[in-house]
Formats: structure tokens, C-alpha cells, sequence
């Protein structure tokens, strides 16, 4: 268990540190600092004393550590196009995101088990063949044109919901939270969903894969000719080994709805993280996009730990291979 | 040794086609026939579109101001008819979407073309060779596939054009925008790749393919590819769509192709500033089209697992 | 019609169809038998001879799109055959029970033995949870897991294959059922295994009162067990009747050609002119090879000790020029390791292999191309299924590089050498049936001339008749080419009738070599008698003539 911990652990110190290269890299060559930095009319000594005091004729590696030991610190340096340190930007507008994210985790997963479990149990039933029709289009579908589709029928026919913005926010203690003001709750419904949509298809169609790939295993056939019930049958022994591999999708499913809010974001002009970063895209806004590069790295690398560590206490089979090896 | 039975390959192999389980269970399954059909049609009318479409969207001289914002199926100030109706700038729908589409396939196309060739050669190397290879290239693998495609497109879009000049970011960004969509989706043929390879590799006519002096090369190529090549042909299938979707996402979001090259997202980005204002049409064709296009696209690759998985028969 | 009355089940005339798109598929036709209160029956066959499907059939688990058309089976004077889903389920598990044949995918990964057993018991039976948890325990016992209140918790993953099938046959008799449905019980397992696990179907069954049906290819394990026998094949019943009478005085050819196509390890090598005494062909030293199961760096840094698993330790044998070297062991003996090292798939960790005086590892011996080759288990993997038969085998050819029509009348040469018509050149190998690709692989490993053939279960794929058949070719073969033959096999029977001499693998090493009829007639070394006493052979039970 331990080496089996420490081992994920050192491969997210390195997947980090080669994702920080990546972002040192950008910083570093992708245009020049100084021009975005001094004005028009620096003198060549100025540039030169600049480039001095910020370190830059030092050799990379020097300048890499540096960069490390900032980044740790949470030093990460001015916002070309806003001149305002990034990770304040970034910390402003986290509140927005993750409340949008997790709110649409939440419906994705409820809503995709559950019709992912029905169409395998139910395999050859006419509600399948329309459940699986309307999840096709459902990936089929890019998730701008769900937003543009709700926002239509929701906000501009029927007048129910906001089409944009955030509503009414509370402060609570440095998070601007919509969860606490009707405004806010009712902003939320149209991008939540819409960001919900495509992981809800998706996900419903591997649960309904997985659960119809175990229920033609022999231990299933074997509990049959053991007479038990289909209910027992169903949903303790086929749908526990169905959630087994679902934890991964799951995890990365978070992931996924944290990159696509990038997208329902700018729909939406809901004030978050990814509209700062496809803003950032626009203006080659190097520094946002090096630490936003970085800002996700971390949050993929924890997912993806945690995935691991929650598979070890699911799966016996893995429990069991490592204790012998302790 | 290919000599001996070279002459009578091309009628046997035309005839085992068309006998095959494949071509069988395509003339049997509609959603397959009309997928297929639909996408003939929109890849015919986008390859034709210089010959079909009213005129060149974006040539300014076949512009006029005084066609803007004609309803479809109507007639404009100027006395010109409009299918589709006419956007803003007076450029007709229909054209737009002939020539937008042009370019979404075009990227989707090469951006996938890209990916499959980097992902089944890395895949079948980690596969075949083993030890170090494998795990550095799975390793990349793993960490790629746990961050969604649109996010490292996104990404590599916006490093790729941090190190152009400025002057030439408008004529590469089609070829960036390739370059950033291949580069997100080639894990996925990686992973299928490999697996199928490290199935094929311990096999046991590979073995004896070994034994007989066979060389690496010949056994890679001759005889381990040709066994992996369905689940890729699957891949590419569902890939193509999702290509085509990250394209339309990434120009949505304006960070794809340049205006003067527009593809459907673009079109749909422009539409959607009529969504208020009653000129629906600006948008919902271009929407129409794209949604079909993925549609049929999916169905037909979900069609082809379904048909090439033998446990499902 | 009805039921005989006495008979726990009688199936009557049964049909079982099976549409699909080349038509319908008939897999039992007009198919009656019964089966008595307390007899074990024995239904044997090849495959597709519908055995396993009678099984299903009278359990009510048909895999789709399978359906019974016609007929009828009665159980305990019940119709069973057209009861709603959910009388068929009360029954299943309560008064008919089943083992499957592969005992490592029978229980869920993800629950406890106990689980299983208490769930299957409280389903059946009016017990709590604490009485059910005492009744698990003294079932396990029964069926020969020590330890049993302990092993519980266990989950399958923990237990071996043949400790895992006697957690089925326990979970099977859960709740006293009158019969026991085994389909291919013994056939995923090691010979010693297969003994046990017959020994305790036999004995356990009866002693609660449960009747078995006892599904099986091997005779030997009918003939062990069974006091009745059915034989089928195509989907038709051949014959019925006692075992002795079935056995030794069938009445059907086909009986009688399926009995004859069996072989016994009592019977003598098959005749040969003694090879010239030569100096040995093949010659192998001292042997070894491990694999590092230590997974990655970091686990070789923390963990003092390395995992190593020797697979194979300091084997030496020879074999003579045209003579067979039969090796035998269960698995994991280390057997196809030392072969896939001899034809230069695996490096071995030390030893020397000697062919014709030059070490094959040795860089700068080359020997001729093809000299050796290798016949492998699995005809369907061994060749390519996206090549045609005529590429396949003049595959080693081009490695020999001759032209073109040469190759041609080669490969129709070698396609008349191993009894198939040479039009077969331009078809692939999905065309063929199991056997036929035996034939096949073998022509290709005819093609290069070889002198030395490595031969890895080359019929433990096939059915008894195409395994004699298989089997009298390579005879046949190596007296026209002068061949020299290693034969690997779990089946003694085999090795008993190809090779002069044998050596008896167990855990990586030799345990006991030399001429075959006294490692057969006199064994030395313990587990070569624990292993010949365990085959289940049909001429044990041979009466005398």
C-alpha cells in the first residue's frame, strides 16, 4: 500500500514538473518579456538593466529553479493584458467555476448511472432504442450549441431564465458563492446543465457498455444457476463490478467538466476561470495561459490520485497483490 | 511470395467484400445506410462547392450591402433569391455553409489523418517493442488521456501561437489549428493500438513468423497490422466527429480559423449575435448542418463497432 | 407423452433451435434421455455435439437466441421446459444445481466466498444469517477446503483453480438440490486436480442425495465416475446405457470409432525400426530461466528482495536424431518455456542447446534456416487470419528466398503431404476447421525442410478423433522424413504413444527421465506415479478380455 501510494505520489511530482517545464518554457520564449513589459521609449541600458535585475542572462536552469521556487510560492508575475498579478485573477474568478463544476458533476453522474444502468438492464426495450438515440445526438451535439439551444428556447422564447452572468452573488469570506440568492441559483440552471449534458451521454453510455459486457460473465451465469433473484443478481453483483471501472470515468469526468466550462463559460459570460483563459488565447496573454496551464495540471494530477487510492480500497484483487508484495 | 497469388486478389477480394459479414450487416441496418448517405452528401456538396454554391461568400465583389438580412426562401432589395436567407454583410447562407463546411471537413480531416498516423505508429511500437519504449509512450499516453481533448487542443492552439510571429498568425492558424486537434486526439489511437498489438505480438503465428527468420519489419507490417486495423478504422470513425467538433468549438470560441476562412463554428459564432434580434436563420443552418454532419458521423462509427465486435453477433 | 415415472428427469424428444443469419442452427434434435434419482449419468461428446447445450437446456439458461421448439423435460414429475422466468428461478440453485467448467471466472471478483455461499443459502433456505454462516462452513468442509470458518472472508482471487471449482461444486449444493448439472467440471485443471475434483463430485453428490449429470469430452472421467452414459453427437443422442455396456460393447460405430480414437496410457508405444544409434541431435544442458516479477524501479529500491520466479532450473536432456522426446508436466512446470527457448523465442538465463553440435544462442553458429521448427496448441492463433493458406505456408520459403512458381508447386507439395487438397492455397484460415489447421500449421513447418520439430500440445485443441488423426500424421511424417520430434504435452496418453523417450517436468524442473515404457510401467519418482495414478484412463477400467 505504501509503495504503491508513493509511487503515484512521485509520478505526480513528475508529471508536474514536466507540465511546469512546458509552462517555463512558454513564459520564457514565447515572446519577448521585456517588450511587454517596458514602454516604447526604454533605452538599450534600461532593457539591459531590466533583463539583469529580473535574472534572464542567468543560465535556464537557474532560471527554471527560480521559476519553480515562485511558482511554490505562488509568485507567478503581471497579466500582460490586464497588468495585474495572475494569481489573484485566477483566485477571483475560481468561486464561479468550481460552483458551475460541481454542480454539473452532480447531475451527470445521477442522471447518467441511472439511465445507464436502465438501458442495460432493460437492453432490448423501445425506451433503450430512444434513450440511445437521443444520448447519440446528445455527443453529437457541441456544447456551445446546447448552451445557444437553451439559452433560445429558455431565455429568449419563454423568458424563464438568464441567458448570461452569474445573478446575485454573497460573499463568504473571500468566495463569491450563487448557491445563497434566488438570482444566483436561477443564473445557474441553464450552464450547469448545459455543461452536464454531453458528460451525462457519455457517461451513460459506458456505464450501459461496461454493465451489459459484465452481465455476460460467467460468474453472472453462474449466479442465475445459483436461483438468485434478478433484483440480487442486477444490482449487487453486476452493477458493483460495473462501478469498479466507472470510478476512472468518473474522476476524469470532473476533469472534463472543468475543461469544458471553458466553453459553456464563454456562452454563458459566466465569470470564471475559463473565460479569463479563452480571453488570455485571444490576446496571447502568455503569463495567464502558463499558469493556467499549471492551475489544471495540478487539479488533473490530484483527480487522478485520488482515482487510483479509491480503486485500491474498491478492488479487492489490487488489495490483495499488494499486500503480499508488503 | 505476394507474386503467388497476386493475379486472381483483385476479383477474389472485390467478391469476399462484398460477401463479408461487414458489407452484410451494412445493407441490413438503416441507421448505417442513411448515416452514410448523409454524409456522402455533405462531403459531396462542401468538395463541389466552388461549382454549386450561389457565389464565392467571400469574395467582396459578389457582395452586396443591399442583400443583407433576406429571410430564407425570399427575394432581397436587389432582386437576388436566398435559399437560406442572407447574413448581415448580404453573403448568402447557403454559400457560407458550402464553403464553411468546406473547411471544418478539411481540418477535421487532415487534423484526424494527423493523429491516426502519430497514434498507430507510437501504439504499435510501445506494442511490439516493449520495455522502455512502452513506457515512456504510455506514460505520455496516460497522462494525455486523462485531460480532455478540447482543453489540450485550447492549449496547444494558444502555445503554438505564442511562438508565431504576429504577422503570420492568420495564415497558419488553419495549419495550427490541425496541428493543435491532431495533437489531442492521437492518444486514443495510441492506447487502441497498442493493446490490440500486445493481444496480436504473443500470438502464436507471430512466434512462428519469428522462428521462420521473418523480419521485424515485415512481421510489424505484415503481419500485426493488418489485425489491429479494426478497432482503428472505429476510432477514426468516432474521432472524425469529435475532430469536427473540436474544430467548431475552437472557432466558436474564435481562437480557430480567421474570419476570412470560416467554417461552421465560425458561422455560428456570427449567428448567434441574431439570436435576439429574429434573424434566425444566420444561425440555425450552419447549426443544422454541423449537427447532422456529427450525427451521421457517430452513427456510423458506432454502426462499425458494433459490426466489427464479433461478441455483439 | 409423459414422464417415466421413477426417473428424476426425463427429457422427451427435445429440439433446441437456434436462428441466425445463415439459416437455423438445429443444436439438439429429437433428444430424449432420463436421468435416475441418486446415478451419476455421463454425457459425452465432441464439440458441438450438443452436449452443453442439454445441460442449459434442462436448467432453463439457453444463451440467446437459443429457444426449445419442441419436446419436453419433466423434473421430480414436473413440467420444467415451459414455466414463467420466475418458477424456473426458484428452482434453479434449489433443486438443480450447476458447475461451469471454468472455475476461475464462476465467482464475482468483488465478493467474499462467504458472501456467496450465504446469499445462495438464505435465498434457498428458511436460515438467519448465523445458522446459514455454519451451514457455508460445513459445505466448504465437505468439499475439501481445511480451514473453512477462516477462508470465508477469503475472496476467489486467493484460492487456487482446483480450490476455487470445490467452492463451486459447494455452492451448487447449497441447498440440497436433487441435481447437479456439471458441464466440463475437470476440464480447465491439471490432471491431480481433475482427480480430486472428480473424487469429490463422486462421492459428495450422493451423499446428499443429488443426482449428477456429468457433461464431459474425457471418457476417462466418465469411465471413473459415471454409472450411465449418453453419447451424442451433431445434436443427436447416439446412444444410451450403462457405462460398461457403452463403453466396451458399443453398439454405434460412431460410439465405437470414438472409443477407439482414445488414447490410454497403458497402451505400448507405437511400433518403430529403432533409430540408427547415433550421436544425439539435440542436446540440452543444465538449463535455466527466470523471469524478474519485481514490478517498478521504486519497488526494486524499497523492497529488499527480489521476486523471482525460476520457471525453469537446471534441465538437461537429449534427444536422439529421428527419435520423439516426449515432455510432460502440469502447468507452470516450466515445459514451453524450455521449448520456446530451444527454437529461440526466449533467451534462456544459462544452460546451452546444442542442435546438430552448434549452440543456437551462439552468435556466428548459424545453422541452416528453418532446420527447426515449431507446431503450436492453438490452430486458430497460429496462423495469420488476414492471410491466404498459400502465403502462409510458403512464409518460410520466402525467408529461403526461391522464386516464385518454385514456391507455388512447393506449397501444393506440402498441402498433398499433409492431406488436404491444394486448391486450399486461396483460402483463408477461417475456412477450416480446428484440425484441418493442424495440418496446416504442420505444412508450413514442413516447408523449410527441417530436421527438428518442437511440437507444443499440438492436439490438446482437439477433439479425440482429430487428435488420432493429427496424431498418425506426424507418425507418418517423421518415418518418411526422418524427423526428430520434442512433443510437449499435459496428456499422458499421447506422449505414451508418440515418444521413445520422456522427461517428467513438475515446478521447473526434472524430475525423471528415460526410455518411455519404464517411466510408464515403473516410475521412480513419486510425482510421476502421483501423476499416472491421477490420469483418468479409460483402460483401467477396461474388463479383462
Amino acid at each position: 500500500m505504501l509503495i504503491f501510494v508513493l509511487r503515484r505520489l512521485i509520478q505526480s511530482v513528475f508529471v508536474m514538473l514536466a507540465v511546469s517545464l512546458l509552462a517555463f518554457v512558454l513564459f520564457q520564449f514565447a515572446g519577448d518579456p521585456i517588450e511587454a513589459m517596458v514602454g516604447q521609449d526604454a533605452t538599450m541600458a534600461d532593457r539591459a538593466a531590466l533583463r539583469d535585475r529580473l535574472g534572464l542572462d542567468d543560465p535556464v536552469v537557474f532560471q527554471f529553479a527560480r521559476f519553480i521556487g515562485n511558482a511554490v510560492q505562488g509568485e507567478f508575475g503581471l497579466s500582460y493584458r490586464l497588468q495585474q498579478p495572475v494569481l489573484g485573477l485566477i483566485m477571483q474568478r475560481l468561486p464561479a467555476t468550481v460552483e458551475l463544476a460541481v454542480t454539473s458533476t452532480i447531475i451527470a453522474l445521477v442522471l447518467g448511472t441511472a439511465l445507464g444502468v436502465l438501458t442495460a438492464l432493460k437492453n432490448r426495450s423501445w425506451i433503450t432504442g430512444i434513450i440511445m438515440a437521443v444520448s447519440l445526438v446528445g455527443i453529437s451535439l457541441p456544447t456551445f450549441l446546447i448552451g445557444i439551444g437553451l439559452i433560445y428556447v429558455f431565455a429568449v422564447e419563454l423568458h424563464w431564465l438568464p441567458s448570461f452572468g452569474r445573478g446575485q452573488v454573497v460573499e463568504l469570506g473571500g468566495w463569491s458563492t450563487g448557491f445563497l440568492t434566488s438570482s444566483g441559483l436561477r443564473s445557474l440552471i441553464l450552464p450547469s446543465f448545459t455543461l452536464a449534458l454531453f458528460q451525462t451521454a457519455l457517461l451513460m453510455r459506458l456505464i450501459r457498455a461496461e454493465m451489459l459486457e459484465v452481465l455476460r460473465q460467467d460468474y453472472i451465469r453462474f449466479a442465475r444457476a445459483r436461483g438468485l433473484s434478478e433484483r440480487v443478481i442486477n444490482f449487487r453483483h453486476a452493477l458493483k463490478n460495473t462501478l469498479v471501472p466507472v470510478i476512472t470515468v468518473a474522476g476524469l469526468m470532473l476533469g472534463s467538466i472543468i475543461a469544458f466550462s471553458v466553453v459553456t463559460e464563454s456562452v454563458f459570460q459566466w465569470p470564471g476561470v475559463g473565460s479569463l483563459f479563452i480571453a488570455s488565447v485571444q490576446a496571447v496573454d502568455v503569463p495567464v495561459m502558463s499558469v493556467y496551464l499549471m492551475f489544471i495540471a495540478l487539479l488533473f494530477v490530484t483527480i487522478n490520485f485520488v482515482v487510483d487510492i479509491l480503486y485500491f480500497i474498491v478492488d479487492p484483487r489490487l488489495r490483495a497483490d499488494s499486500q503480499k508484495r508488503a | 511470395m505476394m507474386a503467388l497469388i497476386s493475379p486472381p486478389e483483385k476479383t477474389t477480394s472485390s467478391r469476399r467484400f462484398r460477401d463479408s459479414d461487414l458489407w452484410y450487416s451494412f445493407r441490413r441496418s438503416p441507421t448505417a445506410l442513411i448515416a452514410a448517405a448523409m454524409i456522402v452528401l455533405i462531403v459531396g456538396a462542401a468538395l463541389l462547392a466552388p461549382l454549386i454554391a450561389p457565389h464565392d461568400p467571400f469574395d467582396l465583389a459578389t457582395v452586396n450591402l443591399m442583400d443583407a438580412q433576406t429571410p430564407p426562401m425570399s427575394v432581397s432589395l436587389m432582386g437576388n433569391y436566398f435559399a437560406l436567407g442572407s447574413d448581415i454583410q448580404g453573403r448568402d447562407v447557403l454559400s457560407t455553409i458550402l464553403y464553411g463546411s468546406r473547411t471544418s471537413l478539411f481540418v477535421a480531416v487532415m487534423a484526424t489523418g494527423f493523429a491516426l498516423i502519430v497514434g498507430l505508429t507510437l501504439g504499435i511500437v510501445a506494442g511490439y517493442f516493449g520495455g522502455a519504449w512502452d513506457s515512456a509512450i504510455m506514460r505520455i499516453v496516460d497522462v494525455q488521456l486523462s485531460f480532455p481533448a478540447i482543453l489540450i487542443a485550447l492549449l496547444v492552439f494558444g502555445v503554438t501561437r505564442g511562438f508565431l510571429p504576429a504577422a503570420t498568425q492568420d495564415a497558419a492558424a488553419v495549419w495550427v489549428l490541425i496541428f493543435s486537434i491532431g495533437l489531442s486526439n492521437w492518444a486514443q489511437f495510441a492506447r487502441t493500438v497498442r493493446g490490440a498489438t500486445l493481444v496480436e505480438r504473443q500470438k502464436d503465428y507471430v512466434s512462428a513468423a519469428h522462428m521462420m527468420g521473418t523480419g521485424r519489419f515485415r512481421i510489424l507490417f505484415g503481419h500485426i497490422l493488418p489485425n489491429v486495423i479494426s478497432p482503428v478504422m472505429v476510432i477514426a470513425t468516432l474521432g472524425l466527429a469529435v475532430a469536427v467538433i473540436e474544430e467548431a468549438t475552437l472557432s466558436y470560441l474564435g481562437v480557430g480559423v480567421p474570419p476570412t476562412q470560416a467554417s461552421l463554428g465560425t458561422l455560428i459564432r456570427i449567428g448567434q449575435q441574431f439570436l435576439f434580434s429574429g434573424e434566425w436563420w444566420i444561425l440555425f443552418f450552419p447549426a443544422l448542418v454541423l449537427v447532422l454532419l456529427t450525427l451521421s458521423v457517430n452513427l456510423l462509427g458506432d454502426w462499425l463497432r458494433d459490426a466489427l465486435n464479433p461478441r455483439l453477433k | 407423452m409423459t414422464a417415466t415415472s421413477d426417473a428424476l428427469v426425463s427429457v422427451r424428444n427435445l429440439t433446441v433451435d437456434f436462428p441466425g443469419r445463415h439459416g437455423n442452427f438445429r443444436a439438439l434434435d429429437d433428444v430424449s434421455f432420463d436421468i435416475m434419482p441418486g446415478e451419476i449419468l455421463g454425457v459425452v461428446g465432441e464439440s458441438g455435439a450438443g452436449k452443453s447445450m442439454a445441460g442449459s437446456a434442462i436448467i432453463g439458461l439457453l444463451a440467446s437466441p437459443g429457444r426449445i421448439t419442441s419436446g419436453e423435460i419433466w423434473f421430480q414429475g414436473q413440467r420444467i421446459d415451459n414455466l414463467p422466468p420466475e418458477a424456473m428461478n426458484l428452482i434453479r440453485g434449489k433443486r438443480i444445481g450447476m458447475v461451469f467448467q471454468d472455475p476461475l471466472t464462476s465467482l464475482n471478483p468483488l465478493f467474499t466466498i462467504g458472501d456467496q455461499l450465504i446469499e445462495t443459502i438464505c435465498r434457498h433456505l428458511p436460515l438467519d444469517r448465523v445458522k446459514a454462516r455454519l451451514r457455508a462452513i460445513a459445505l466448504l468442509e465437505e468439499a475439501g477446503i481445511e480451514n473453512a470458518a477462516g477462508r470465508l472472508a477469503a475472496y476467489p482471487h486467493q484460492f487456487s483453480g482446483g480450490m476455487r471449482q470445490r467452492v463451486v461444486i459447494a455452492l451448487a449444493l447449497a441447498a440440497e438440490p436433487a441435481l447437479i448439472i456439471a458441464d466440463e467440471p475437470t476440464s480447465a485443471l491439471d490432471v491431480s486436480v481433475q482427480a480430486q475434483i472428480l473424487t469429490v463430485l463422486k462421492e459428495l453428490c450422493p451423499k446428499r442425495g443429488a443426482s449428477v449429470m456429468m457433461i464431459t469430452h474425457d471418457m476417462g472421467a466418465i469411465a471413473e465416475t459415471a454409472q450411465r452414459m449418453i453419447v451424442m453427437n451433431k445434436g443427436h443422442l447416439v446412444e444410451a446405457g450403462p457405462v460398461s455396456e457403452v463403453m466396451w460393447k458399443p453398439k454405434e460405430d460412431y460410439t465405437a470409432r470414438l472409443i477407439g480414437a482414445i488414447p490410454s496410457i497403458r497402451d505400448k508405444t507405437r511400433d518403430r525400426p529403432e533409430p540408427p544409434v547415433a550421436e544425439p541431435l539435440v542436446r540440452v544442458e543444465g538449463l535455466c530461466r527466470s523471469f524478474d516479477l519485481t514490478g517498478s524501479l521504486l519497488e526494486r529500491v524499497l523492497s529488499r528482495d527480489r521476486k523471482v520466479n525460476k520457471a525453469v532450473q537446471d534441465v538437461s536432456f537429449q534427444i536422439k536424431r529421428g527419435g520423439t522426446f516426449g515432455l510432460v508436466g502440469e502447468s507452470g512446470s516450466g515445459k514451453s518455456t524450455c521449448a520456446r527457448m530451444i527454437v529461440n523465442l526466449i533467451r534462456p538465463t544459462s544452460g546451452r542447446i546444442m542442435i546438430d553440435g552448434k549452440d543456437v544462442w551462439e552468435k556466428g553458429q548459424p545453422r541452416r534456416k528453418g532446420a527447426t521448427q515449431m507446431i503450436f496448441q492453438d490452430p486458430y492463433a497460429s496462423l495469420n487470419p488476414r492471410w491466404r493458406i498459400g502465403t502462409i505456408i510458403a512464409e518460410p520459403l520466402a525467408a529461403l528466398s526461391q522464386n516464385s512458381s518454385e514456391i507455388e508447386d512447393r506449397v501444393a507439395e506440402l498441402l498433398r503431404q499433409v492431406r488436404l487438397d491444394p486448391a486450399a492455397i486461396r483460402k483463408f484460415p477461417h475456412e477450416f476447421s480446428g484440425g484441418q489447421r493442424q495440418r496446416i500449421a504442420i505444412a508450413r513447418a514442413l516447408a523449410s525442410q527441417p530436421e527438428f520439430i518442437v511440437c507444443d500440445e499440438p492436439t490438446s485443441a482437439l477433439d479425440v478423433s482429430v487428435q488420432a488423426q493429427v496424431l498418425e500424421l506426424m507418425a507418418q511424417l517423421q518415418d518418411e522424413f526422418g524427423l526428430t520430434y520434442l512433443l510437449i504435452s499435459h496428456d499422458l496418453a499421447v506422449v505414451r504413444k508418440m515418444c521413445d523417450h520422456v522427461g517428467v517436468m513438475s515446478k521447473g524442473r526434472m524430475v525423471e527421465q528415460g526410455q518411455v515404457d519404464a517411466i510408464f510401467d515403473a516410475p521412480q519418482a513419486a510425482y510421476t506415479r502421483m501423476l499416472l495414478e491421477a490420469v483418468p484412463d479409460v483402460a483401467r477400467f477396461r474388463p479383462a478380455a
